[in-house]
This record gives C-alpha cells, structure tokens and sequence, in this order.
C-alpha cells in the first residue's frame, strides 16, 4: 500500500502553486492550512467573506478581539496593508473575477467541474454561507480532498449525487493521491504519489483519467 | 437636524408585530446586542413585536441576541445564509419543529440583495447558485455564453445595526470587521436604527472617514462599551436572566 498524502501535505502542496501577491481566499476548516506553507518569498494576500484583506495569523490566546474575526468566526490578526470592506463588496471581489485562487473543500467533484461541497442531503438543518459563490469568479478555483472518502468511494465521480454547489468550476483537484487537473470535461492527471500505478490510481477514481503529457511523482516534504 | 434617541426602549418602540427586520452582524462581530435585547424588553412588557421575519447571516448563537428573540417565540421567519453556529440549538430546535421558517440565501447572493434593495433595483442577475437547489424556481438567463439567476432584491421595514461612531445626523463609522452587512442594511432599512458606541457632534467624524452617510440613518441611540456576542456566550449568558 503506497502512503497516501497527509491534509497538511496536500495543503502544502498546493501552496506551491498560489503566486506571491495573489489574492487568495482559504475556505473554512481544512484548506485554511494552505495559508502556513507558503514558500519562502511569497506572499498572499488572504480574503475573507466577512470582509478582510491581508489578515494573519490567529491571535494568542486571550489577546482576540471578536469585531476582528474570519468567516469561520476565529479571531485573526491584520498583516499591513490590511483593508475592511463591508459585505457586498467583499462578494464582488468573489463573483467579480478579482481572486486569483480560491481554494475550498469537497464531498465530491465531476469530470465536468462540478462540485458538491455543502450539503449531504435533506436531513437537518441546512447552511450554505459563502460556497456557491466562492466557486464563481476566482481565476482558479481549486479542491483539496481526500482522494476517497471515508468507506473507500470515490470523490472524484462522472457525475456528483449530492447537492451541486456550483456547475462547471473546480479548475484543480488535490488529492491525497494525486493532482488533476479539470479540462473541457475531463480529469487530467498531472502527478500522483511515487510507488502508486496509474492502474490502482484509476481504480479508486470515479472517472476516467486522462493523461495530457508526462505524470510526475507529487514531491512533499514531510510536514 | 439631530437623529439622536435617549433611550434604546424609545428607539424600538415603534417596530410592530409581523415586521421585516435587518440585524447587522456577522455571527458576533457587529451584532448590536443591546437593540436586540431592548426590542425583547418590549415584547415581555407588551407581547409585541412578535411575527418578525429576521435578516441576518446567521440565525443566532447561544442564548443572547438574534438566538434570545428567537428563543422567546418573536420571530416567525429568518431568512439567512447559514443558520448554524458554536450553539444553534435555540433556531435548530424550532426549525426541526416546524416552528420557524427558513429562506436559505447563499452568502454574497444575501449580501448583493440587501444592497439592490438599499440601491432601487429590483432584480439582478448572478452566477451563483446555477444548477443548484437553491436556484430552483428562478428565472435563469444566458448572457455571454454563461448562464445566470435572477435574484429579487431584499428590503426591511426596520433596520438594526451598530456602529461606531455617530453623528447627530446619522453619519457612522464602524469597528474593523464588525462593518460587515451594516453599511448595505441601512440602506435597505425603511427606518434604520443605529446603537453608536459613541454620539460625536457634527465634524466629529472627517467627512473622508464616514462609512455609511446619514442619509440612510433615521435614529441613534449611544450604547457605550457594547456588549460582545462572543464574550456573552462564553459566560454562558441568557437574556433575559434565567432566574435560579
């Protein structure tokens, strides 16, 4: 059994491709992490829905102030340069085409971009916040997930059977097994973790894998 | 001109049963607590307002503020983007028994919402929510080879908000990220009603630094050293007081 990715490595791993001077915005929970592996002399500038630019680090704890706080609610700190904007225009940075990257979750992504990241189905109470509409307008918009969930089923599928969260968006797909890449339909594969076959690798994937030139092994640091 | 109210009871008394309501606030961070819990002195002394439709990001966390009004049976209706929090139990109780309604709005579709209906527009159209549920029963258009959802515009009888600084005429600035939906609301708001942690004189605010102009404000009530949504709930605060 070849080891797969932990989630800081795959956070790390997309790290490496977010440009310095990008604007970024880190869906809550697990893509959060890209934020601490950036590479030495890159800096991102980071956006959260409620209205930030240029936030930091979480705060020690005792110092928060909570009118000072990201979407997931944590306390944040301000890096210089910092801006505050109120909501609509905080969504027109999102649905305007001014991010570079966003990065979210996902239960389950399509060939065709589709993603499926809000809800599991009718039970409870539903939410969505800000995740249809982070999925619309950053220049890339890219998934870190598991690469099967929890009982082994693909998360990358022909067709999504959850709730669709958007149509068509996801750009690129982490994987804790892969990288691919989402074009006119399809899934690329781009890297893969060394010792794993792209035989096993199809195996556990939805849908087809397509090669658009040479597959390299994913290179992660432990982290 | 002076828009400037005494007392936070006197700033709420005229909101009546089945009005539509915008709370300012992102979870905890810009929730004007002391307007909140003002308006539920009333309805213990009155019984009213009751029947409020609720315009807030959220649906209440723990038992102070939007959670507490909803906890004591005033609101028929919230509509919001994401109706969980830290402690949602007071709306998810109600909810699953079908003693709340719900309007799910994704987030920046809430947000440009209350901004058209501050703005007179009408309508607009959006990429998100696009071959979603919530898209259900919406016109689409195509435009440019992509398409799009029509959204209605959002507007409030009342508005709720807190803010910094206020002048006598209603000009405000806010406190970092606690501007959140406030700026939009006032201007979606009929009547809106701001709690200022501080009342300044007219010049007391450079025009340069007024975030929202007083043209979208009706009334200020000064609420010094506000209380913070946050530190209630780690305190492990109800309102009003649960008598041991």
């Amino acid at each position: 059994m070849t080891a797969k990715l932990s989630n800081a490595q795959i956070a790390w791993r997309a790290a490496q491709d977010i440009a310095d001077g990008a604007y970024v915005n880190l869906g809550i929970g697990f893509p959060e992490m890209v934020a601490k592996f950036q590479p030495p002399g890159r800096q991102a500038v980071f956006h959260t829905e409620n209205g930030v630019l240029g936030f930091g680090e979480a705060p020690a704890p005792g110092t928060e102030d909570w009118d000072l706080i990201n979407a997931g609610k944590k306390a944040i700190t301000l890096k210089p340069g910092a801006a505050f904007f109120h909501h609509a225009d905080s969504f027109a940075m999102v649905r305007g085409g001014h991010l570079d990257v966003a990065i979210l979750g996902a239960y389950q992504v399509a060939e065709t971009g589709d993603l499926a990241n809000w809800s599991t189905g009718p039970k409870g109470v539903p939410a969505v916040g800000g995740a249809m509409d982070l999925v619309h307008g950053a220049k890339r918009v890219a998934v870190l997930t598991d690469h099967v969930t929890k009982d082994g089923k693909p998360k990358l599928v022909e067709k999504c059977t959850l709730p669709l969260t958007g149509v068509g968006c996801v750009t690129r797909v982490y994987t804790s097994l892969a990288v691919v890449d989402i074009e006119d339909g399809h899934f690329v594969l781009r890297e893969k973790v060394a010792g794993l076959s792209f035989d096993d690798l199809q195996a556990v994937t939805g849908a087809k894998l397509h090669l658009g030139g040479p597959v390299a092994d994913i290179d992660v640091p432990e982290v | 001109m002076d828009k400037r109210i005494a007392t936070l009871a006197e700033a709420v008394a005229d909101i009546p049963d089945g009005a539509t309501v915008m709370i300012g606030g992102f979870g905890g961070s810009g929730a004007p607590i002391e307007l909140i819990h003002a308006l539920i002195d009333r309805f213990l002394a009155t019984g009213s307002p009751k029947d409020l439709t609720v315009i807030n990001n959220n649906a209440g966390n723990g038992h102070v503020g939007i959670a507490a009004l909803i906890e004591q049976g005033m609101v028929r209706k919230m509509v919001c983007s994401f109706p969980r929090s830290a402690d949602p139990r007071v709306f998810t109780d109600k909810y699953l028994a079908g003693q709340i309604e719900l309007e799910l709005v994704p987030q920046g579709t809430l947000a440009e919402r209350i901004r058209a209906g501050g703005a007179g527009i009408p309508a607009f159209f959006t990429p998100t929510s696009f071959g979603t549920d919530l898209a259900k029963g919406k016109p689409v258009q195509e435009f440019e080879g992509r398409s799009y959802v029509m959204e209605r515009w959002l507007k409030a009888d009342f508005t709720l908000i807190k803010a910094e600084l206020g002048d006598h005429y209603g000009n405000l600035t806010y406190r970092m990220a606690a501007r959140n939906f406030s700026p939009i609301m006032a201007m979606a708001g009929a009547k809106t009603i701001v709690q200022v942690t501080r009342a300044v004189e007219p010049g007391g605010i450079e025009p340069e630094n007024v975030i929202t102009p007083g043209i979208f404000v009706d009334a200020i009530v000064e609420v010094p050293a506000p209380a913070q949504e946050e530190a209630l709930n780690r305190a492990d605060t109800h309102y009003p007081e649960v008598q041991a």
